[in-house]
């Protein structure tokens, strides 16, 4: 079974590698995404420290929108989507291999490029540390709900735009307890209730998301 | 006759052909008592004056928007589970008729805001929550809109209305904690004093109004979805000849 997991996952994590230029786009969009708030908004450090974890944060759940819609499309356009319908390992195991995937070569870039977004905004060390910790937490609930929009709208010709609309009012849960967790850093406060919170949404949907997500693949190729 | 033979498409059509009338007779009667009462008659309220008389047309429009949404993710799970044709036709014509009472809502909502709290918008959680059901309820729209193959659509738009379901409490909740968290308390729609009798009767009347105009509306629908579905069989050519 954990054969079938890490098969899948590399070979998704293979083919990302390949196309190393197309899987960093969701980075590069989010660092210009996150770097044009200051020049919107002016350059004031105050104003900068306040808004920063919600920039980052919102930035982020755009940056995984835009590569989750990839998850699922180039292995429908030449078939081996429907062979891995009919394959004989669940299909349970191969969405939950392909979101591990997808997490590690999309969602954990912009883990690893959160602290230099807080240094851009002006934040503090915990405030940063905080801002990471809680994206690591974070993004891989992005990576889970991201794949049942994918699923719902593979194939479609605006299934792009859709993902957004259908996803995002989704990760509403997320964006406030991780931004949240920095800015209760920030007031002197603990973050602990909002990173416990956003474990628990993590484990929830860790074990719900691949379920809706398989079957989300057996509608789009019924 | 027992009451499942209307999930057959031809027997719904007739049936729902006769009731539509009804519902829109009971929809302008009681729509019309429930405007008077709450306009005229229910007295005026001493802290907010007249602009309180929107929460006959507000409240009414909210609680539908909510209920709206659950009986449609459970049309579209009985249709989804039981490959029922008519449930999952329910769950599509309810939908925009969900997202108008949102909108409603939203709208009442801000004209009461704006003379009360001196404006059209606040983040408070009840206003964010129900902007992101209106949120909810365009995606699924756009969903089922987005994709030609008709089974396809009810069943992924059923799919996404049940995750949907499922999270609207998880999203409500962490409205309320973000809100409660960033703005204290702002003022409560909840801290109404006790109503008198004939609010209530207003707000009664205009419930079993917009229940009475949801099944209207979602009737007309639901038999056009029908004649489109079924354009194939029998019934519906002798319809569309005029021999039915």
């Amino acid at each position: 079974m954990m054969s079938t997991l890490w098969a899948v996952a590399r070979r998704d994590l293979l083919l990302a590698r390949r196309r190393r230029v197309e899987a960093l786009l969701p980075l590069g969009f989010f660092i210009i995404a996150a770097g044009l708030f200051p020049i919107g908004v002016g350059p004031e450090p105050q104003t900068l420290r306040q808004i920063g974890p919600g920039v980052a944060w919102v930035c982020a759940l755009l940056a995984a929108m835009l590569s989750v819609t990839q998850m699922f499309a180039s292995d429908h356009q030449d078939g081996s989507l429907e062979q891995m319908l009919i394959a004989a390992p669940p299909l349970l195991l191969i969405v939950a291999a392909k979101v591990l995937a997808q997490w590690l070569s999309a969602g954990l870039p912009l883990v690893l490029v959160s602290p230099l977004i807080g240094l851009l905004f002006d934040m503090g060390g915990s405030a940063i540390a905080i801002l990471a910790l809680g994206l690591l937490l974070g993004t891989p609930i992005l990576s889970l709900l991201g794949a049942v929009g994918a699923a719902l709208t593979l194939g479609l010709r605006s299934g792009a735009a859709l993902v957004f609309l259908l996803v995002l009012p989704l990760t509403v849960p997320v964006l406030i307890f991780g931004a949240g967790a920095v800015a209760a850093v920030e007031a002197g406060q603990s973050p602990q209730a909002h990173l416990s919170l956003l474990g628990a949404l993590l484990i929830l949907s860790a074990l719900l998301a691949p379920l809706a997500t398989a079957a989300a693949l057996r509608i789009s190729l019924d | 006759m027992p009451l499942t033979t209307y999930a057959a498409p031809s027997r719904f059509y007739a049936l729902a052909g006769k009731l539509i009338p009804w519902c829109w007779a009971v929809t302008l009667l009681t729509a019309l008592a429930g405007l008077y009462i709450g306009f005229a008659i229910a007295p005026t309220d001493f802290q907010q004056g007249q602009a309180y008389r929107i929460i006959f047309i507000h409240v009414p429009a909210a609680w539908m928007s909510m209920l709206i949404y659950l009986v449609m993710a459970f049309w579209a799970a009985w249709g989804w589970m039981l490959n029922a044709r008519m449930a999952a036709i329910y769950a599509r014509a309810l939908a925009p008729t969900g997202a108008m009472f949102t909108v409603m809502a939203l709208w009442t909502g801000a004209l009461w805001g704006k003379p009360t709290w001196g404006t059209w918008w606040v983040w408070d959680a009840r206003l964010t929550s129900e902007f992101i059901l209106l949120l909810m309820y365009l995606g699924y729209i756009a969903l089922v809109e987005a994709i030609d193959d008709p089974k396809r659509a009810v069943n992924a738009g059923a799919l996404l209305a049940i995750v949907g379901a499922v999270n609207v409490p998880v999203i409500y909740f962490s409205v309320r904690w973000w809100n409660t968290l960033h703005q204290g308390s702002t003022i409560s729609a909840t801290a109404a004093p006790k109503m008198v009798a004939t609010m209530l009767t207003a707000m009664l009347l205009m419930t079993i109004a917009f229940w009475a105009y949801s099944f209207a509306t979602a009737f007309t629908r639901a038999r056009a979805m029908v004649l489109e579905q079924e354009s194939d069989n029998a019934w519906v050519q002798d319809l569309a000849d005029g021999r039915a």
